[in-house]
């Protein structure tokens, strides 16, 4: 790729996702936005290198977006009725001087981003796509990309995204940012996209394709931008809260062989203070706002805690096990269970953890979870039952898919580490 | 990856007051790093005169001097921290800063997975 390409590469990385939601409000289809706005960069590849970047990039992948949205609305009949529509936005937005341009969209050019969040991430999408959607419209991945990160087939990627702007278009889902109660109700689906993509990077390995680590960053970036978006959803401020401490530990989460390193053991020396206190007043903000704290603001809350203790023994337990209490009631879920009496362990002891397993042991969900059986060793250890410790140890070793995992719990069983 | 963009104002000390409008515009500018959720950390920088120079002799020695740093053509008024995609975003982020009467260098940070393994084990702190 020439250095121009790049450069151009770069310019698209910035302006696609206010190009497309721009387009998409005006003709009410994200994917003849995007087609609009893929014209419009085909056209910059073709000038760009030889004329050099404009003064202003934006404006003018806007201002050719439209022309071919003029061109195409004059061939194609089934847009007739939005032509007139289109028409109007068109010669407003040319009849303005540039200045006057830019200080008239600011506040529009927020809401259209957001529209596009919430229209990629709508609940009639499966997960997959949404997440397809989300990084191909806001994040301006391309579908190879996107295949590359996820570890998934890229025709398998783009028959997603084709179905996914077909059904939006099928539904005819209004290009908008809902209101009220509807907000509400659709928040979760954008945030579960955004902490997908997160994990998702979290997951990566050393030695895979550096686009799938590049996906932390891609999320932060979206939990960011969303919370500049709507920064009266104290849910968003709790993700991003979650997302900046969880990947502050990143340089201390594996250890030189590319192993897990847990929590505990972790050298907290490479944890990154920046990214901590950057979680912190994420976490803030989110607690400044009414209302008490969602299960993202709660989980982040949690993180924070353990950020705060510079060695694992000043760890606030009692403060995490309360908040792990309440995240069991807003957010109940057999893993949040198990993390509750591991905290509760912590802070009042292991007969106190172990009575709170006894009411998950026979849940369905844990059955085959190597951690219901190495917890419960664990504090049994603590309490000063080591046999029943280490059959509970060998029972985890047998569930364990991780050989090093299933190692490190066999060798508990006997009795080291 | 994260990049830092250091801000060399190219005017003199004592002519340096911004007015209203380039203040306003800077204001602008760190905004929309912000809303593009790239802006890690920001800060601008006091005079020279306010802080000093610590420098190492041959045996290690340090000494303190406290300026006048008539050596120093160029001094860093700013800087913004950044995460971008690639070094081309990084650049044409610098690029469309609205103050011209400065140079920006870019530079992009070190990151712990970036050293080799017994240099990243014989670290610790902060």
């Amino acid at each position: 790729m020439s250095e121009a390409t790049r450069a151009i590469e770069a310019v698209w990385r910035i302006e696609s996702a206010r190009l497309v939601a721009g387009l998409a409000r005006m003709t009410g289809d994200v994917g003849l936005a995007e087609d609009l706005a893929q014209d419009a960069l085909v056209a910059a590849l073709e000038k760009w290198p030889g004329s050099g970047v404009p003064d202003n990039p934006g404006a003018w992948l806007m201002a050719t977006a439209k022309n071919r949205a003029i061109d195409r609305l004059r061939r194609e009949k089934t847009y007739e009725r939005k032509r007139e529509e289109v028409a109007r936005d068109i010669g407003a937005l040319f009849a303005m001087e540039r200045s006057e341009f830019e200080a008239a969209a600011d506040e529009e050019i927020g809401d259209d981003l957001l529209a596009l969040i919430f229209t990629c991430c709508h609940p009639l999408l499966a997960r997959e796509a949404r997440v397809a959607l989300t990084l191909r419209l806001l994040g301006g991945l391309t579908t190879s990309e996107i295949a590359r990160a996820f570890l998934a087939p890229e025709p398998t990627v783009a028959q997603r995204l084709v179905r996914a702007k077909r059904t939006l278009r099928d539904a005819k889902v209004p290009f908008e940012v809902p209101r009220g109660t509807e907000l509400e109700e659709r928040l979760p689906s954008v945030l579960e996209v955004i902490y997908l993509v997160f994990n998702e990077g979290y997951a990566a390995s050393a030695g895979e394709d550096w686009i799938r680590a590049d996906l932390c960053e891609e999320a932060l970036r979206l939990g960011r931008i969303l919370a500049e978006l709507a920064p009266r959803e104290p849910e968003v401020h709790g993700l991003v809260a979650l997302m900046e401490i969880q990947a502050s530990r990143g340089a201390a989460r594996r250890g030189p062989d590319g192993a897990p390193v847990l929590l505990l053991d972790q050298d907290r020396g490479r944890w990154d203070p920046l990214l901590i206190v950057r979680g912190r007043r994420a976490l803030e903000r989110a607690e400044a706002l009414p209302g008490p704290l969602g299960p993202y603001g709660l989980q982040a809350a949690i993180a924070a805690c353990h950020a705060r203790a510079i060695r694992p023994e000043e760890t606030d337990w009692v403060r995490i096990a309360a908040l792990y209490d309440a995240l069991a009631q807003v957010a109940p879920s057999p893993v949040v269970e198990l993390n509750r009496a591991v905290a509760v362990g912590m802070a009042f002891g292991p007969e106190a953890g172990l009575e709170l397993l006894e009411r998950i042991e026979d849940d369905p969900a844990l059955a085959k979870y190597h951690l219901l059986p190495s917890v419960r060793g664990d504090l049994l250890e603590k309490a000063g039952r080591p046999e029943e410790a280490a059959s509970e140890f060998k029972k985890a070793a047998t569930l364990a898919t991780n050989d090093r995992e299933k190692d490190l719990l066999l060798r508990r069983a006997e009795g080291h580490g | 990856m994260r990049f830092m963009m250091f801000m060399y104002p190219q005017i003199e000390e004592e002519d340096w007051s911004p007015t209203p409008e380039a203040v306003a515009a800077m204001g602008r500018y760190n905004e929309e790093l912000q809303k593009a959720g790239m802006l890690l950390a920001l800060d601008g920088l006091r005079p020279p005169s306010d802080g000093g120079n610590v420098v190492f002799d041959a045996e290690g020695k340090a000494t303190i001097t406290d300026g006048p740093f008539t050596e120093t053509k160029e001094v860093v008024g700013g800087y913004w921290l950044i995460q971008a995609r690639s070094k081309e975003e990084a650049l044409e982020w610098a690029s469309r800063c609205p103050d011209s009467n400065c140079r920006i260098e870019v530079r992009r940070v070190f990151e712990m997975e970036d050293f080799p393994q017994d240099v990243q084990d014989a670290y610790e702190g902060p």
